[in-house]
């Protein structure tokens, strides 16, 4: 007979499913309570800056209280300024981005399946990779013009690298037993680039694009503030250099919330473009 | 070879004094030699031997993935709109961005065949090796039983005019793979399509085919036959049950024992498969 360590205190005797579903409860507690935690976070932080601002303990002229930005944010969207900004921003950022990933696509594609190509493009790539798009601007404004293709030029520029690089490496990756597997089936190719190297290239090379939304992202703003007059980087560095901090904010809660939007939204299109993993 | 002279010309298969070696800077391998081989129309052949006999090289060769270094092989072609081969491979021949429908449907539609036939004949291969209901699933979602049974489906639906198979069950747990046997015979049972058949699995050999062919490693040769002449159609327990073929294993175990013996002394380090 098996003697218990410690006496039961009532009669009842939990079963052992009882048992699991008790340690399952304490178990979700504890996961609600770790989302309460992340959203904390933010949250105390915000509570803090309004304090120390309202009560000046940091200068309000630089760090304005929350509340003041978010009057800020309402009084630029009801005027419609806040839209103008944003929708050339968001032109400019799609522009770019599409210029900058399709012909890094088709490249990518074609030297992870032709290794000539590689070995004739790589080199290329890894010297011209570390330049700063940034810092070709003048180049880029003296033969692309002050208009919108320079900035679109500016962005393609840099989103193009991680996403030739990502969808070679992709095609690199696939595995041999497939490859065999279209040979053996008679594969011409182009059901070959079709059915087995793009969809095959596909998860790495969506890792490049992902990568290729966040530069361009961080482009747009820094070339906007270089050479245009409208856009969120504009709205930042002029807001800036007049000293008045609260479109400036604004500006930056843009990017923080178009930065999010568009991972979010790439990783859904990831969920439909790649539904076999 | 042994066959007398009905096998000079209607042979399915011939492999003739077929030699493949693979060149590297230091280390030089003769992975086949001399390899001559028929297979009759309608004949399920097993190639059996130790790993690093070659046999998955012969095998990539007669699919088309290899070229050999020297001698020859041919396959009779009976209808100018088959294909030659259709091969089931290892655990790893399912295309996971593919659903098991597009994967059983591929080899047809890389020949772009009518969309009619190509539905119907993916549908009546699908239904064959129970996966009808699963056709819409990514492999990731299927055991490797079943996704065995979509590589067989695959091939089988390509209607090809021999079938190779590459130890397409060796990564199988013992009681599928004992399941996938009697399935695969009793689709193959329906047309008797030549095959070959590598396995490295005795019991596998006797399972399924009508003829063993022995190979011995380092480099990889021919090294006997013998003729498997239980009834069909077959089954595991009959199989085991029958002294016949229970003296047969003990025969082929004590050829290939000799064989690995022989390898491990001559310290092959060779390709392997």
């Amino acid at each position: 007979m098996v003697i218990p360590l410690k006496a039961p205190e009532s009669g009842h005797h939990p079963s052992p499913m009882e048992i699991e579903k008790m340690e399952w409860k304490r178990q979700e507690r504890w996961r609600r309570q770790e989302q309460l935690l992340t959203i904390a976070s933010p949250i105390l932080i915000l509570a803090l800056w309004e304090f120390l601002s309202r009560t000046a303990l940091i200068d309000p002229r630089f760090f304005p209280p929350p509340t003041s930005i978010i009057r800020t944010f309402w009084e630029l969207a009801a005027s419609g300024v806040l839209f103008v900004h944003v929708g050339v921003s968001l032109t400019r950022i799609l522009g770019g981005f599409l210029l900058g990933t399709i012909p890094g696509i088709i490249l990518g594609l074609l030297m992870g399946m032709y290794r000539p190509l590689k070995a004739f493009f790589s080199p290329l790539l890894m010297a011209l990779m570390p330049i700063p798009t940034l810092a070709l601007m003048p180049l880029i404004l003296i033969v692309f013009g002050i208009g919108e293709l320079s900035k679109w030029v500016t962005i393609a520029g840099s989103v193009f690298f991680p996403v030739v690089i990502n969808t070679a490496a992709g095609v690199a990756n696939i595995d041999r037993a497939y490859l065999d597997v279209a040979k053996n089936y008679g594969a011409n190719f182009r059901q070959f680039f079709l059915r087995i190297a793009l969809p095959g290239a596909m998860p790495v090379m969506l890792e490049g694009v992902q990568m290729g939304q966040a530069i361009a992202l961080l482009t747009i703003v820094a070339a906007e503030m270089i050479g245009a007059n409208q856009g969120i980087g504009y709205l930042i560095w002029s807001s800036y250099k007049v000293f008045n901090f609260n479109p400036m904010y604004v500006g930056l809660i843009l990017i923080a919330f178009f930065g999010f939007a568009f991972s979010l939204l790439l990783r859904w299109l990831g969920t439909k473009l790649v539904p076999w993993q | 070879m042994r066959q007398g002279v009905s096998a000079l010309n209607g042979s399915k298969i011939v492999v003739e004094n077929l030699t493949k070696a693979y060149y590297r800077k230091n280390r030089s391998v003769t992975a086949l030699e001399n390899i001559s081989l028929r297979v009759e129309e309608g004949e399920f052949v097993c190639l059996i031997g130790p790993s690093g006999c070659g046999k998955t090289t012969l095998l990539r060769i007669l699919a088309g993935l290899e070229k050999p270094s020297a001698g020859s092989f041919s396959i009779t072609r009976s209808d100018p709109n088959r294909p030659l081969q259709s091969m089931i491979f290892q655990e790893k021949g399912i295309i996971p961005w593919m659903t098991v429908w597009e994967n059983v449907a591929f080899g047809l539609e890389m020949r772009r065949l009518p969309k009619k036939l190509i539905r119907e004949r993916t549908a009546y291969y699908l239904e064959k090796v129970g996966l009808a209901r699963f056709a819409g699933m990514y492999p990731k979602e299927l055991s490797g039983g079943m996704k065995q049974r979509v590589g067989i489906a695959r091939a089988f639906a390509n209607d090809p005019e021999i079938l190779l198979m590459d130890e397409p069950f060796a990564a199988l747990d013992e009681q599928n793979k004992f399941i996938l046997q009697e399935e695969l015979l009793s689709i193959w049972e329906e047309d008797r399509k030549t095959v070959l058949f590598i396995t490295h699995s005795i019991d596998e050999a006797l399972m399924l085919s009508d003829r063993i062919v022995l190979m011995s490693a380092h480099p990889g040769k021919i090294a006997g036959e013998r003729r498997v002449t239980a009834a069909r159609p077959r089954s595991m327990e009959q199989i085991r049950s029958d002294p016949q073929t229970a003296a047969l294993f003990v025969d082929i175990w004590q050829h290939l024992k000799q064989e690995v013996h022989n390898a491990k002394s001559a310290n092959g380090k060779g390709v392997d498969g």
